[in-house]
């Protein structure tokens, strides 16, 4: 993950004073100014979130709504799942594709209603997402807005999130199954639940309007949730085994060359001839490293002297303490078991390519 | 932020506390706690030969790698082998328990070069 991708004046979430008052250190990300980090640590922020409980201020990222009759064929169009599968209350992992046989982001769909829609994308993609829908939906009967500066989002995640959902909006959770959505009214707000997340664990992305969220991240942290900064969400997310858009999927990636390629529905769909036409040299791979170590982004893949990849993104798992990492690797390599090695400051590091994720949630 | 006043420091942030002709070097409170957690320790080779400046370790935190520079000349004459299994005792106990390694310096190395806590406290002010 690229921290320190600062381009012009920073953008701040309605939370920026709370985090300043948790003594958050604050980095640059996408062009927002987020929490790295509270003083209790990304191990222990992490360790919340596998074992107990930690919130997540995730308000940079953007927000879209799609609506109108044509909705449903202009998302089976514009994005690679099949958005027409989706039952109102129920959302999608989804990915945007390119015309040139990459993507412009990966993002979440929600289906409302019958023609009503929203998705969250990435907080980087968001101006060239909501341009790039602008300009498909124009063939279709719905509407593309923007919505990201009405909308904050929090995600609850852990093991305990049900219970202190339950417990604060007085609720039963128990038939609020993995992506479905439902309303309701927490710490006097009314908000929006989806049972999603990027942790690998049980979880919840609280939705509701800007000027409420301080009012509910107070209520969740007073619950006894630990505030977690972008520093546990990468290792999190790495080790469930979820893509980074930016470092692990980009511009160029054909999602057929990644573990993700479920994601791709056999229907018409914007620039399908480049995606279903095209050969894998490379393929997106789990991988672990043989012995103690980080191998970051960017370091390159060998088998022997013969250079074979590249990392995409990598830490060490604060569960396991193993390295952990995910790569691109040339396709004759890509397979579960194979050794191969990574160069980590000039020295060849033995490692293994494993399925993902890394830890079963 | 702790700064001892029992040893001298560098810059770039490590500390250096010489006792019975060998010196012991570490990284700063400050230093560890703008890393965050340090996830892995890469240590030199005991018996290494080593100039002052030289980077001969690096300290790795979930957000980067940091390379550590010998802060004086000499022979490595020993290495915290508990960081390899427990590099957060850099985060713990950066004066102490959190050590890196330890320098015999060579014919005519002094560590009057480096900083005093007065001299090394005015560089943490001036980077934040």
């Amino acid at each position: 993950m690229s921290l320190r991708d600062i381009v012009g004046p920073m953008k701040r979430t309605p939370l920026y004073q709370a985090h300043l008052e948790l003594d958050a250190r604050m980095v640059g990300f996408s062009g927002w100014e987020m929490p790295l980090q509270y003083p209790t640590g990304i191990n222990e922020e992490h360790l919340a979130v596998r074992q107990g409980v930690g919130v997540f201020d995730v308000s940079h990222m953007g927000e879209l709504s799609i609506t109108g009759p044509g909705a449903v064929e202009f998302l089976r169009f514009a994005a690679l799942n099949d958005a027409g599968r989706l039952r109102p209350a129920r959302a999608q992992y989804s990915m945007l594709p390119n015309d040139r046989g990459g993507l412009v982001d990966d993002v979440y769909i929600y289906r409302l209603g019958e023609g009503d829609f929203f998705m969250v994308c990435n907080a980087g993609g968001r101006d060239e997402v909501v341009r790039h829908l602008v300009r498909l939906a124009t063939e279709y009967d719905c509407e593309v807005v923007d919505r990201s500066e009405e909308w904050a989002l929090l995600a609850l995640q852990g093991p305990g999130s049900a219970v202190l959902l339950e417990r604060q909006a007085s609720t039963d959770l128990t038939d609020l199954r993995k992506n479905g959505l439902r309303d309701l009214e927490l710490f006097g707000r009314p908000v929006r639940l989806a049972r999603t997340g990027y942790t690998g664990e049980d979880g919840f992305e609280i939705f509701m309007q800007a000027s409420d969220v301080e009012a509910v991240w107070r209520g969740i942290t007073g619950a006894g949730a630990t505030p977690c900064g972008l520093g546990a969400r990468d290792t999190l997310r790495l080790e469930a085994g979820y893509a980074l858009f930016g470092s692990d999927l980009t511009a160029q990636t054909n999602p057929l060359c990644t573990p993700f390629k479920w994601v791709v529905k056999d229907k018409d769909f914007y620039g399908r001839e480049r995606i279903w036409g095209a050969a894998c040299a490379r393929k997106l791979v789990g991988l672990k490293l043989n012995q103690r170590g980080v191998a970051r982004h960017g370091y390159r893949l060998y088998q022997g002297q013969q250079e074979i990849g590249e990392i995409s993104s990598g830490t060490i798992s604060p569960v396991t303490r193993e390295g952990i990492a995910m790569g691109w690797l040339e396709r004759q390599f890509a397979t579960p078991g194979q050794a191969i090695s990574v160069e980590i400051r000039g020295q060849k590091v033995p490692a293994t390519v494993v399925e993902l994720p890394f830890i079963e949630g | 932020m702790t700064i001892p006043d029992d040893r001298r420091y560098n810059k770039s942030h490590e500390w250096a506390r010489e006792e019975d002709g060998v010196v012991t070097v570490g990284i700063t409170d400050y230093a560890q706690d703008q890393l965050g957690d340090v996830v892995f320790v890469e240590l030199p080779a005991t018996g290494k030969t080593v100039r002052a400046g030289d980077a001969v370790a690096v300290v790795e935190s979930v957000k980067t790698a940091s390379d550590i520079y010998a802060p004086v000349g000499g022979e490595v004459v020993g290495v915290n082998a508990a960081l390899e299994t427990r590099p957060e005792l850099i985060n713990e106990f950066p004066y102490g328990e959190g050590w890196l390694f330890r320098i015999r310096p060579g014919a005519g190395a002094k560590l009057s070069g480096l900083l005093d806590a007065a001299a090394y406290r005015s560089v943490t002010e001036e980077d934040s």
